[in-house]
């Protein structure tokens, strides 16, 4: 069954009870989904990866229009393609500058090769427009299963490295000083970084990818900097914007994907606002550099 | 007779055909303030990758309380070259020092109470408890870099590299920075490396000095090896070195005075 005769043949306010449970799934599918972009995100920001992320995305979309191609299961099309673009950009690019020229290179490369694929299929076009626009209503029992087996393992890697991920991505030059494993972990973040883009690929497509796994973290670091309230914020913004959005899409004819980057756009949008008042106030209440004699020390 | 805080026998170090130092012979003792100084380029920092294990020799050997130099000793505190972090950090000072502690086990971290507890002793050496609370990004250079103070001295280092600490901070701030480093030269008999580009800020405090440039070196009280024959032949031009009021000025360095704007890279 596909999005469209869905819509047409279930949809109407009155059975929004009934309708629930044939989208659990999906929702199982979103929480989930909400929860790896939300922890992954702020990882994103700290190492300045917004661009890697869309890059990545287009790889995973080409990897996607391939499966869908030759008849294989899209959701590890797309998570080859991802993984692949994930590990080369974390091998190739370590600093930012060569990072970003060869995303702009392997992007519209990767997007190409999705074009040519999706031209060349021939079965259903909703199917091609779920793959850059979402398509996770439609998630079935198999699907599922891969996604959530990957998403735990996602979330348990990343608990691993947790600490030592975020002392090399805020600190590096003294992360390796303390014997971090700098460069490795680089390339094993990015690996798990792959995981997540294809994922949240099911759900909001590969042009929409941000909304899920920069917005979220990016709204959370308006408003605090303490890492736990961070990295709960954005789980909590990212879970609300793909549930809220699932559950809103049930009552319309339009796709899941608008409602997911409209939320997690308009949270983004409050967090900015109290972020910007919260400056305000706090660069005054904050007390300044303390003075000389509050130093604990006497030049011997 | 009690173990050098650093040894380097034979010393050398060269990247392709450029040495930045050859058979150097060192030790440094602990409780000795020790600086490093040279014009940009002359191998500072690669001297203290050098001692964190970052940077093997190219001939030679280092030695950190007699063992062969490792990566992550913990008898080493570093404070790396100044960079400010950048606003969306999502770290408060408190988060920041707390790296400094344990970044480098995996995980997440468990034991919250005593670690906080450390942390807030960390913090008030430093005189750093004010501002624990606030986001790193937020916070001036000279803040910035107390907490790097906190970081270093968490492990409760033997061996305490400071690179360039002083770089950008205001008269006040380059005061308590390195009395700050002094206090725990003497008070905890750590060993102090300390690079900088201007020796006037801790010339009360300095016991040796190593100064590098154009592959050459010099080990020495400040006085002997901050002279106008020393410099002069070193640079392989005339410079000129007045001692005034227990003040060192270098007059004519040939195109080493060029200062850092910010970081390297
Ligand atoms: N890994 C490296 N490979 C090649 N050249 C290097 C490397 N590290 C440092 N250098 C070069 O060695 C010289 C000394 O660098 P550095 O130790 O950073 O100097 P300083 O800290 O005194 O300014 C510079 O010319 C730098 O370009
Ligand atoms: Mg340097």
């Amino acid at each position: 069954m596909d999005l469209n005769e869905f819509m047409n043949a279930v949809f109407n306010f009155e059975d929004y009870s009934q309708l629930l449970p044939l989208v659990t799934n999906s929702l199982i599918a979103g929480a989930v989904l909400g929860l790896v972009g939300g922890l992954i995100g702020t990882f994103v920001m700290m190492r300045d990866l917004a661009f890697a992320v869309h890059g990545i995305a287009e790889l995973s979309f080409a990897g996607a229009a391939f499966a869908l191609l030759i008849g294989a299961n899209v959701v590890f099309g797309s998570l080859l393609g991802s993984v692949v673009a994930a590990v080369i950009l974390g091998v190739m690019g370590m600093r930012a500058r060569d990072r970003n020229s060869i995303i702009g290179v392997i992007m519209p490369f990767g997007l190409g090769l999705g074009i040519l694929f999706l031209s060349l299929y021939e079965g259903r076009s909703a199917n091609k427009f779920g793959l850059l626009t979402g398509q996770i209503v439609s998630v079935d029992t198999v699907q599922l299963n891969v996604m959530l087996g990957c998403s735990l393992f996602v979330i348990v890697a990343l608990l691993a490295i947790w600490r030592p991920l975020t002392f090399a991505s805020a600190d590096p030059d003294l992360a390796e000083a303390r014997g971090v494993p700098v460069g490795k972990l680089a390339i094993g973040f990015m690996f798990l970084l792959g995981l997540a883009v294809a994922l949240s690929i099911q759900i909001v497509g590969a042009l929409l990818v941000l909304a899920l796994v920069i917005t979220p973290s990016a709204a959370a670091l308006r408003v605090t900097a303490s890492p736990r309230l961070v990295v709960g914020l954005s789980v909590i913004f990212a879970l609300v914007s793909v549930v809220g959005g699932i559950l809103l899409a049930l009552g319309g004819r339009i796709p899941i994907s608008p409602y997911v980057t409209t939320i997690s756009f308009l949270i983004y949008v409050v967090c900015r606002l109290i972020g910007a008042r919260r400056d305000k106030l706090g660069r005054t209440r904050r007390s300044a550099s303390p003075d000389i004699a509050a130093v604990k020390v006497t030049a011997a | 007779m009690t173990t050098p805080a650093v040894s380097l026998q034979g010393a050398s170090l060269s990247f392709g055909n450029r040495v930045l130092w050859h058979d150097l012979d060192l030790e440094i003792n602990p409780g000795e303030f020790f600086a490093v100084l040279g014009p940009n380029g002359s191998g500072k920092t690669s001297f203290l990758r050098v001692l964190l294990g970052l940077q093997p020799l190219t001939h030679g050997s280092a030695r950190i309380n007699g063992s062969s130099v490792a990566r992550g000793s913990r008898d080493i505190g570093y404070i790396p070259q100044q960079k400010s972090f950048v606003s969306g950090t999502p770290l408060r000072a408190r988060d920041l020092v707390g790296l400094g502690l344990d970044g480098h086990r995996w995980g997440v971290r468990l034991n919250g109470r005593r670690h906080r507890r450390r942390v807030d002793e960390l913090l008030d050496l430093v005189g750093a408890s004010s501002y624990a609370e606030a986001p790193v990004g937020l916070l001036s250079g000279g803040e910035q870099q107390r907490l790097r103070a906190a970081q270093a001295l968490a492990t409760d280092p033997k061996v305490l590299l400071c690179d360039e600490p002083l770089l950008s901070l205001d008269l006040h701030h380059q005061q308590a920075v390195s009395a700050l480093i002094n206090t725990q030269c003497h008070e905890q008999n750590s060993a102090v490396v300390f690079v900088t580009h201007e020796i006037n800020p801790i010339i009360d405090y300095v016991d040796r000095v190593l100064y590098l440039a154009g592959g050459q070196f010099r080990v020495g009280a400040p006085e002997d090896v901050m002279t106008t024959e020393v410099l002069s032949d070193m640079y392989n031009s005339h410079v000129e070195v007045i001692h005034n009021e227990g003040r060192i000025i270098v007059v004519g360095l040939p195109d080493a005075t060029t200062h850092h704007h910010g970081e390297e890279d």
